[in-house]
């Protein structure tokens, strides 16, 4: 222990080393980076015919245009509502896996926990496992160890470059941006996205791994905050275990042994270098590694699985006292997670059923204030609109603009002139765009003082539709 | 103080010295990348106050090495933003003002070029909307005095009103009648009631039938017989609803005693010959745009 002179500010990282480990869960661990690494580098070439006025990319975040693609739904900057959805379902969804089954996300989905893996099974394929990466991490530096360290971060790097690669495909059609990738004719931004993310993601997977989990990440600590008793965590049954021994020594004892022969083996796997027979902990990700190699241990020295395990702290201490181990499947419907999913399920098909509803033609009127409106030579009264018609749909449509609600009103826009002026406008509308008018509105007899009426507007092509907004007619 | 360090005995971390309803803090070494990314910050900040202007100083900052500062950044951004309208501009100098209508992307990107210019040059008269007020005319509606017609309001723009010392400029007068005595007080009265007539506004009478006559011989010869105005002259109509320094009695009656001279400065003098051609299209397209040139003579009686 240290107990004299002043303790360093520095903590030096201690060399997390990995062992392979096979299991349940371990697999399970692979078919969840098999299936999101698959969506994170296939989704981009994902095609969906939306005809020829729109790009026929299935996911397409359009920034320079200002729309969202996927698949059959367009998002129109207006409609930013559903990203507020999308973010609100993600909370809640959130908080719904945290109180079912605690860190899953950091433990098998989180993006960091994902390409570290992939990153360690690299280490593993050219540095060997834990033993050796522990010999070579330990060596002087001569050439075999340089050319492997030159291979595993030569490998590192390309994956890195795949990953900040894939990522600007979501933000262009994907076969011509990476033409122009290649060409050197791609935006500067481009360039840029892929620099810094295949930086980040090689020095954050490949040498800062648990180190991001523990000291960067804002989410273990959220998520720590909203575990409670009955939530799924990584736990140690220290009963059955305690007091630990070697194998020879619980044979030879085992009124004084427990069944944890302190192998170490939970620890050699675990990915941040946990020691999880020290209780929760905010390095823990909840990966269960440890529990397949415990498992595998237990096997062999012919004892009951589940040494270590997923197990909710109430469990726990109801299996101290000699209960039966609940099924896990009891331990997700609780209330706190039923109310939770309602509220996620709610907030989703109240956007589905925006999403079924919403109109792809709209009209805005902005009426001009400055000045209100304008005395005529003949006396008449003029105010003026500023309308913006939206075609939300990939074609072409000819639109009508016309008032109700106020009688003998005449209009024209400022690319005609007065004696053009009639009681409804036409106009084309392009393919997925914003036509914006400027229209003078006449009143040609004296009606009331304030009148309050309607713009409508109407696409008057075969599937016609429409949309109205309400505006005044303002007079002396 | 060294006396006072405690140990955790479990973790071998000294103990910090505050204690919350019993519970104590480690004092936890932190990451060497943490630390070294906290001297890395430090020294930006140190180059970058080196670098830019920095330090408050008595009535200015530091300048920095780099030169770089907020005045320059603009000038650079809007000399680049001037190249980028290079071409727009050239187009709209060689583009005759009757022919840009036909050329709507042209028009569109002049108007938006004119309100801009409006916005620093027109709207202390004219009202920052374009209505103007009393003496200031009202650019939204269909009442010209010079024509509304795109070369007309470009002449206007250009070459201004009653502007002196330019030879150019619109050029007209009306006499003060009242004041200089060409007419006597009760003349003026009738002269006023008549207009008072034809602009709708009061029953003929007595007054306004005397006023007819006296309306023939001094003011016709401008406003035409049926006081319907003439723009080469820049005579205002009076038979219609708009009055530019008021259509009451009082305000008649004071235009016609002192009469009005209202000016308007030129505009070819101080900015260039593309901006009064964007003025002139954005006026032109605040409603009152007349499409085709209003032609030469006086309207008919």
């Amino acid at each position: 222990m240290l107990m004299t002179g002043s303790p360093s500010l520095y903590e030096k990282r201690k060399g997390v080393y990995p062992k392979a480990v096979d299991g349940f869960y371990r697999r399970l661990k692979w078919a969840v980076m098999v299936v999101t690494l698959a969506i994170y580098w296939g989704t981009p070439w994902l095609r969906w015919d939306r005809g020829p006025y729109a790009p026929d990319q299935a996911v397409l975040v359009d920034l320079a245009n200002r729309r969202f693609y996927m698949f059959s739904i367009e998002i129109w900057p207006h409609e930013f509502y559903y990203v507020a959805g999308l973010l609100i379902m993600a909370g809640v969804g959130l908080f719904l896996v945290t109180s079912a089954v605690g860190r899953a996300w950091c433990g098998y989905a989180c993006p960091q926990t994902v390409w570290t893996d992939l990153y360690q099974h690299v280490e593993r394929f050219i540095d060997g496992d834990r033993n050796a990466q522990v010999r070579l991490a330990n060596a002087p530096w001569s050439l075999p160890k340089i050319v492997r360290r030159l291979a595993k971060w030569a490998v590192w790097l390309v994956i890195a470059f795949l990953t900040g690669g894939a990522w600007i495909f979501y933000f262009a059609d994907a076969s011509t941006l990476q033409q122009q990738f290649w060409t050197g004719t791609a935006a500067p931004v481009a360039y840029g996205a892929v620099a810094v993310l295949t930086a980040t993601t090689f020095i954050l997977g490949g040498f800062m791994r648990e180190q991001v989990c523990i000291y960067m990440c804002p989410w273990p600590r959220i998520q720590t905050a909203m575990l409670d008793e009955k939530s799924l965590v990584v736990t140690y049954k220290h009963w059955r275990g305690e007091k630990r021994g070697s194998l020879k020594k619980a044979q030879a004892a085992p009124d004084i042994y427990g069944d944890c022969i302190d192998c170490n083996q939970c620890v050699a796997v675990c990915p941040t270098g946990v020691d999880i027979r020290e209780g929760p902990q905010i390095g823990c990700i909840t990966c269960a590694l440890c529990v397949d190699a415990c498992d595998a241990v237990m096997a062999q020295i012919g004892k009951p699985r589940g040494l270590i395990d997923y197990c909710t702290e109430d469990d726990a201490l109801a299996e101290q006292k000699g209960g039966a181990p609940r099924a896990v499947l009891n331990t997700l419907l609780r209330l706190r997670t039923l109310a939770y999913f309602a509220l996620w399920i709610g907030v989703g098909a109240a956007m589905l059923f925006a999403l079924g509803v919403r109109t792809r033609l709209d009209i805005s009127v902005q009426q001009d204030r400055n000045p209100i409106f304008v005395r005529l030579s003949d006396g008449t009264i003029r105010n003026a609109y500023t309308i913006k018609l939206r075609n939300m749909e990939a074609r072409p449509r000819r639109m009508q603009v016309s008032v109700t609600g106020l009688a003998n009103a005449k209009m024209w826009t400022d690319a005609g002139s007065r004696e053009q002026a009639s009681s409804a406008l036409t106009t084309m509308v392009a393919a997925d765009s914003v036509e914006k008018l400027r229209v003078f509105l006449l009143l040609p007899s004296a009606g009331p003082v304030r009148e309050d009426f309607a713009f409508t507007v109407r696409a008057t092509d075969r599937e016609g539709g429409g949309d109205s907004e309400p505006a005044r007619f303002e007079r002396p | 103080m060294a006396d006072d360090k405690r140990i955790d005995a479990a973790t071998g971390t000294e103990i910090k010295h505050h204690e919350w309803d019993g519970i104590q803090e480690l004092d936890t070494p932190l990451p060497r990348w943490w630390l070294w990314t906290f001297y890395a910050t430090i020294l930006f900040a140190i180059g970058y106050m080196v670098a830019y202007p920095a330090w408050p100083m008595i009535d200015r900052a530091t300048g920095g090495l780099l030169g770089w500062s907020s005045r320059g950044a603009l000038d650079k951004e809007l000399a680049a933003r001037e190249q980028q309208m290079a071409p727009i501009r050239q187009a709209i100098a060689d583009t005759s003002v009757t022919v840009l209508p036909h050329r709507p992307q042209l028009m569109q990107a002049a108007i938006e070029g004119g309100r801009a210019a409006f916005r620093v040059h027109c709207v202390q008269c004219h009202g920052s909307g374009a209505a103007g007020s009393k003496g200031y005319p009202n650019l939204n509606d269909d009442d010209w005095l010079w024509g509304g017609d795109l070369a007309a309001i470009e002449k206007t723009i250009a070459d201004g009103v009653r502007n002196p010392d330019h030879q150019a400029t619109r050029q007209s007068l009306m006499p003060a009648f009242g004041k200089d005595q060409l007419l006597t007080a009760a003349q003026v009265d009738d002269v006023v009631a008549h207009v008072r007539a034809i602009s709708g506004q009061d029953r003929a009478n007595a007054a306004s039938r005397r006023g007819a006559k006296l309306f023939a011989d001094n003011c016709a010869v401008c406003h035409g017989p049926k006081g319907a105005g003439d723009r080469t002259v820049g005579a205002p109509n009076l038979a219609d609803a708009i009055w530019l320094y008021g259509g009451d009695t009082d305000s008649i009656h004071d235009t016609v005693w002192n009469s009005r001279h209202g000016v308007m400065p030129r505009w070819d003098d101080k900015l260039d010959k593309v901006t009064v051609r964007m003025l002139a299209a954005y006026v032109h397209s605040l409603g009152g745009g007349e499409t085709r040139p209003e032609t030469l003579t006086k309207p008919g009686g």
